[in-house]
């Protein structure tokens, strides 16, 4: 392997590849302090083995003390589990669900889904396509009907026919809306209503290429709904979505998926260790290798 | 927490300078550390940072800053006027064909308002230049992209071309473009799918499409609160179709939008228009000096 100096121009390299995985400046110089402590600490002198004290630093970090939470809430002796996908336009919410959906299924529960999103152009036929591509029921009413209604709807079928899981798809929609956040949290409502401790999951959905607005959005999606988990999506192209370490560390919401693309398998559970990792590992090899060049 | 403004950013260093006769280079100096920061954290893209405190570095350090008795003000007024002439100066008008059908490809990642903006853009069309635009519903892989322009078309009573989902797309926009001539529409408007830089194969597809008539315009779609990824995007998409120009997207959000800086750095392309909303209406012109204090936070 290839080796350098962990020296000053080491520490600058490193804090730039970080701002670059959107990681944020406060993240940035959490680490940099924890990391020049730890070097100093144990006398590293060189690259070797450095990585793997980076990646533990910001699981450090990212984990803040709290245990890991990445399974989702699931309501036992075939009690309903509903779970609410919340989050700003185009990112991701309604193909999260498809795959959610697919995945449930495929671990042998029954699912349902409610096409919450009554507003976009076409976001009901995208979810009814989602639905038949996974053998799944969806409820739905016309474009333009109240959402909470909807989920009304949706909470009695899904009860009457004793599915395990009930998926409920929203619109898009940015956190500064007042009205429209105020229509999220009676959706909310409606479903709590129905059935207490429901939604069990509120998962907010997040593209990976977001910026550091995405720290906003958590936090106002959280007033609103609660949300008890991120799915961060689109991390198959080249953005990482590294704000979701300071998502987590400031407003303890933990990433429980990451969507990988656009197909139905295309959702994994997160691995906190793995993603830290894929934050600046290649980065820094590609330094290296142009040093040595 | 985030998105404190420069002016804010710099009030430190402001109390400092305050009781002190002259600016000194060490001050300025520290200034531009609030610059970048602020400039990292609205999203900028970190290497068009360095660029950009260089030069106002530089302009900064001269004469202006140094004798002023309002040094902060000085430094701000430089940012925001070299942010603006980087963005662009001028409003950017959207350029027709005078062999008509006017091609126009819209184009960009997943999510970006690609399908919205072609519906704002051909109501632009037909309310402001007189136009009769065609919308093309050239994305055959997300499910209901078809429906969803359809619904628009409807909402605006404007056709929409479509050929459902087992043709390719380069057929369907070739198709579109002979009915344009036939049935005499002098723009047509290509929705594509959302797609990544890094796919290849699709990247190929809208060379295609590129190729069946040159483009009047091409126009990147870019959501607004996209971060530093932006200028990869940017630049992977007008290195492989050729971008005319840029529509930034969801800027009715709070975010700052740094993106815009990034992606005018690195394709030099200009930013013709914003997204405003969701409904049809929600489109409108982009002003390079509104963007920069924006991205300022002022
Ligand atoms: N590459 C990639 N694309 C994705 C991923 N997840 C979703 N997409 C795409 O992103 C686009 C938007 O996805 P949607 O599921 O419609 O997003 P949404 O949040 O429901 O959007 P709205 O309902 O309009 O707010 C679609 O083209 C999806 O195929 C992912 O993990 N990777
Ligand atoms: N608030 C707001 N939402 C917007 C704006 N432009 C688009 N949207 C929303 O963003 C989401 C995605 O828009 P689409 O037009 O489906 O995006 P797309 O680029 O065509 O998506 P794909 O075809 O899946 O790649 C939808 O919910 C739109 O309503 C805007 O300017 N402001
Ligand atoms: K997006
Ligand atoms: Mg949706
Ligand atoms: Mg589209």
């Amino acid at each position: 392997a290839r080796y350098r100096k962990v020296d000053e121009d080491f520490f600058e390299e490193l804090e730039e590849l970080l701002l670059q995985a959107d990681v944020g400046f406060e993240t940035v110089m959490d680490l940099m302090d924890k990391l020049r402590y730890e070097v100093q600490r144990q006398n590293i002198k060189d690259t070797n083995g450095i990585q793997a004290i980076i990646s533990e630093k910001l699981v450090e970090i990212y984990e803040s003390g709290e245990e890991n939470l990445t399974g989702l809430n699931m309501q036992q002796n075939g009690d309903l589990t509903v779970i609410l996908f919340v989050g700003v336009n185009g990112v991701g919410k309604t193909t999260t669900i498809g795959k959610l959906a697919h995945r449930l299924k495929s671990e042998g529960k029954s699912v349902m889904l409610a096409a919450g999103d009554t507003f976009r152009a076409g976001a009901i036929d995208q979810l009814q396509v989602w639905g038949e591509r996974v053998g799944v029921e969806v409820i739905a009413q016309s474009e333009g009907s109240d959402p909470a209604a909807v989920m009304y709807d949706a909470v009695r079928a899904a009860k009457n026919r004793g599915v395990d899981v009930l998926i409920c798809d929203t619109a898009g929609r940015l956190q500064n809306k007042v009205n429209l956040m105020n229509e999220l949290e009676k959706v909310h409502r409606v479903i709590s209503r129905e059935i207490p401790n429901a939604p069990h999951e509120v998962l907010l959905a997040l593209d990976a290429t977001t910026g550091q607005n995405a720290l906003v959005q958590a936090q106002m999606f959280k007033e609103a709904t609660n949300v008890t988990g991120i799915v961060l999506t689109k991390l198959d192209g080249t953005a990482k979505g590294g704000i979701v370490l300071a998502i987590r560390n400031k407003l303890h919401i933990p990433v429980k998926f990451v969507g990988l693309g656009e197909k139905m398998d295309d959702l994994q559970p997160f691995d906190a260790e793995r993603y830290v990792y894929g934050l600046f590992a290649d980065g820094l090899e590609k330094e290296l290798k142009e040093i040595e060049d | 927490m985030a998105f404190e403004g420069l002016a804010e950013r710099l009030q430190g260093t402001i109390q400092k300078i305050k009781g002190k006769g002259k600016v000194s280079e060490q001050d300025v100096k520290e200034m531009m550390r609030e610059v970048r920061f602020a400039l990292i954290e609205a999203d900028v893209n970190l290497k068009v940072v360095k660029e950009f405190v260089k030069k106002v570095s530089e302009r900064a350090v001269g004469i202006d800053v140094m004798k002023s008795l309002t040094p902060g003000q000085q430094v701000i007024k430089i940012v925001q006027d070299e942010l603006t002439t980087l963005m662009g100066g001028e409003q950017s008008p959207i350029k027709f064909s005078n062999r008509p059908p006017t091609v126009i490809m819209m184009v960009g990642l997943q999510g970006a308002g690609k399908t919205t903006t072609t519906g704002k853009l051909a109501n632009v069309l037909r309310k402001k230049y007189n136009k009769k635009p065609l919308l093309v519903a050239a994305d055959v892989y997300r499910p209901a992209a078809v429906q969803q322009l359809q619904t628009l078309g409807k909402q605006l009573s404007l056709p929409v071309f479509a050929l459902g989902t087992d043709i390719s797309p380069v057929e369907i926009a070739r198709q579109a473009i002979e009915h344009a001539k036939e049935e005499h529409h002098d723009v047509v408007l290509i929705d594509t799918a959302g797609r990544l830089h890094i796919d290849e194969q699709l990247m190929q597809e809208l060379k295609d499409i590129r190729a069946l008539k040159e483009p009047d315009e091409v126009f990147l779609v870019v959501d607004s609160m996209t971060g530093q990824d932006a200028v990869n995007v940017a630049q992977s998409f007008n290195e492989a179709v050729g971008i005319t120009g840029v529509v930034l997207t969801k800027l009715d959000g709070d975010t700052r939008g740094g993106a815009a800086l990034s992606i005018r750095a690195v394709t030099e392309k200009p930013i013709k228009f914003v997204g405003m909303g969701e409904k049809m209406d929600a489109l409108e012109p982009f002003y390079p000096d509104r963007m920069a204090s924006r991205i300022l936070g002022m």
